[in-house]
């Protein structure tokens, strides 16, 4: 199934979350990507039916989502909220949600989501004694327990330890094996790198870059990269690093007593900034990286 | 009705200390009554009083504020209510089911008291007993539409309801005449008044009260299907 969101803008009050997006989910594994405030929640809030569009359509299969229960055959949907019946115990968790969607054996469906997510030991126990990630992996179990075309996963590995990281991206891809729809969201680079085939990168709102993973990360290395440095001579070592063609510009500040430089090849100029000083008998004191936060690495494909 | 929700909801509303806790406000009100048995206090004014002034136009209200708001409200606080709504099923189901089991639970807190309450006051189940026992049970399903109303339309439902209790119903309508016509307790009354009539003053019509109070229950329950549908889900992001 495919997810089509079609010029979709959402602004609350004078607040614009998700501004002009349009895209398509296809069936595989897609990451969300962005910082934190990046309009994610927002849109996975749209394509999940939790949210009305202020201008645009998000559907899926061209079936809108806003307003439409029926939808929810066919999504299965992991909330980053906490809060889910923490008086049930797992078990009855999962088979309340089956017996909510009104499957013919829900209590064979109950055990089926719980045993794929390996939480069958601890199904007896009520949800306010599980840890963070033994919740998130029920809220999987709940979401998958009608056996969705479409799961939509909002930050699904917050608070998970890196075995259950590990076995929930192995249950993901095999849903995308199968042909299924998997979107979740995250602000962690290195697990959508891990897990998705395919990213759509969000930041402030806007989308950002689309694609495949590995493109758009060579485009997050190869930007130039800002730096602080302060030595014992600024002055000469920004000649030097001038000289030698290592940055594509160089500023002295003096108030500041440091040097800010921007490079093309920040694999090259790190491993030459120390040879060229030693040199040239500088001494350097600080080197400090002006713009590796996610934000500034995301907010250079917008510029981009 | 849907069985699942069904549970889930009277769960959700008894577990724990809940139910006692729930208990205690009729509870004062028994204790009270109770009192003025004991000390021979069980005159017609004392006996308005309690039963009319005390228990239904205070405890029943907010037995039903609590219970309305609880079977909902808590669920879109928190955001628990995002597993119901993520179910092939019409939101006016979810209503209606609501509706029901906080009418169940909340009758029990408020006609139970209200029988004990009548026979320890007037010494029989008479007349009087009868007819503020039928007030109060129409009074408490009318409550309990209005209460899961407010749940969907506002953040601060329990609040908006202890306005509504407080002003409307307890000082409004008690200050103008017309108002009555516009409450819930009065409408109570007015069809009680029908099974006894002589133990209410000054009822509104019963013909009319009764078309109030269904108008009123299928108004509000269409209302919250309509808002429960469209749902906005809080995001920072």
């Amino acid at each position: 199934m495919t997810i089509t969101i079609n010029r979709v803008s959402k602004w609350y009050g004078h607040v614009v979350a998700v501004n002009d997006v349009t895209m398509n989910i296809e069936p595989g594994i897609t990451g969300l990507l962005g910082p934190n405030g990046a309009g994610k929640t927002t849109l996975l809030n749209m394509i999940a039916g939790f949210a009305a569009p202020s201008t645009g359509e998000v559907s899926l299969d061209g079936q809108p989502t806003w307003r439409n229960e029926s939808i929810y055959r066919q999504i299965g949907l992991v909330p980053e909220r906490e809060p889910m019946y923490d008086f049930l115990t797992g078990r009855k968790f999962v088979l309340a949600n089956a017996k909510l969607h009104g499957l013919s054996d829900p209590g064979a469906a109950a055990e089926a989501a719980i045993a794929q997510v390996d939480m069958a030991e601890a199904a007896d126990r009520t949800l306010d004694t599980y840890s963070k990630g033994m919740r998130q992996r029920m809220k999987m179990a709940a979401a998958l327990v009608h056996n969705p075309q479409v799961l939509l996963l909002d930050e699904p590995f917050n608070g998970m330890d890196p075995r259950q990281r590990l076995h929930l991206m192995d249950l993901l891809r095999r849903m995308s094996a199968d042909g299924r729809t998997v979107l979740f969201s995250s602000h962690i680079l290195e697990e959508v790198e891990q897990l998705a085939t395919h990213i759509e990168v969000m930041v402030a709102g806007r989308h950002a870059a689309s694609g495949d993973f590995r493109a758009i990360r060579r485009l997050m290395t190869d930007r130039p990269h800002q730096y602080r440095l302060r030595s014992d001579n600024d002055r000469a070592l920004a000649a030097a690093l001038v000289a030698d063609g290592l940055v594509v510009s160089v500023q002295v500040d003096a108030e500041d007593e440091a040097l800010h430089v921007q490079t093309s090849d920040f694999g090259t100029f790190t491993v030459k900034l120390p040879k060229l000083a030693r040199e040239n008998k500088i001494r350097l004191y600080d080197v400090t990286p002006a713009d590796e936060s996610l934000e500034s690495v995301f907010g250079y494909l917008v510029r981009g | 009705m849907n069985g699942t929700i069904a549970r889930l909801t009277f769960a959700g509303l008894l577990r724990g200390w809940r139910g006692l806790l729930l208990a205690l406000l009729p509870l004062g009100f028994l204790a009270i009554a109770l009192l003025m048995r004991v000390v021979d206090a069980t005159d017609q004014a004392t006996i308005d009083g309690l039963l009319g002034g005390l228990n239904m136009a205070t405890v029943v209200p907010l037995v039903a504020l609590i219970i309305g708001t609880g079977a909902l409200a808590t669920e879109i606080d928190d955001g628990s209510i995002i597993y119901l709504l993520t179910k092939p099923i019409k939101r006016g189901k979810i209503i209606l089911t609501k509706l029901g089991i906080a009418t169940l639970v909340a009758l029990a807190f408020t006609v139970i008291p209200t029988i004990i309450g009548g026979i320890l006051l007037t010494g029989t189940f008479g007349d009087v007993t009868i007819g503020y026992t039928v007030a109060v049970a129409v009074s408490t399903f009318v409550y309990c539409a209005l209460f899961i109303m407010f749940s969907v339309i506002s953040k601060h439902a329990v609040l908006v309801g202890l306005v509504y209790i407080l002003l409307w119903e307890g000082l409004i309508v008690g200050l103008i005449e017309g108002a009555r016509v516009l409450s819930v307790q009065s409408w109570g009354q007015s069809i009680a008044a029908q099974v006894t009539p002589d133990v209410f003053g000054n009822p509104l019509n019963g013909v009319l009260g009764a078309v109030l109070a269904v108008v009123a229950v299928i108004a509000t329950s269409w209302f919250a299907t309509t808002r429960l549908r469209s749902l906005t889900l809080a995001s920072e992001t």
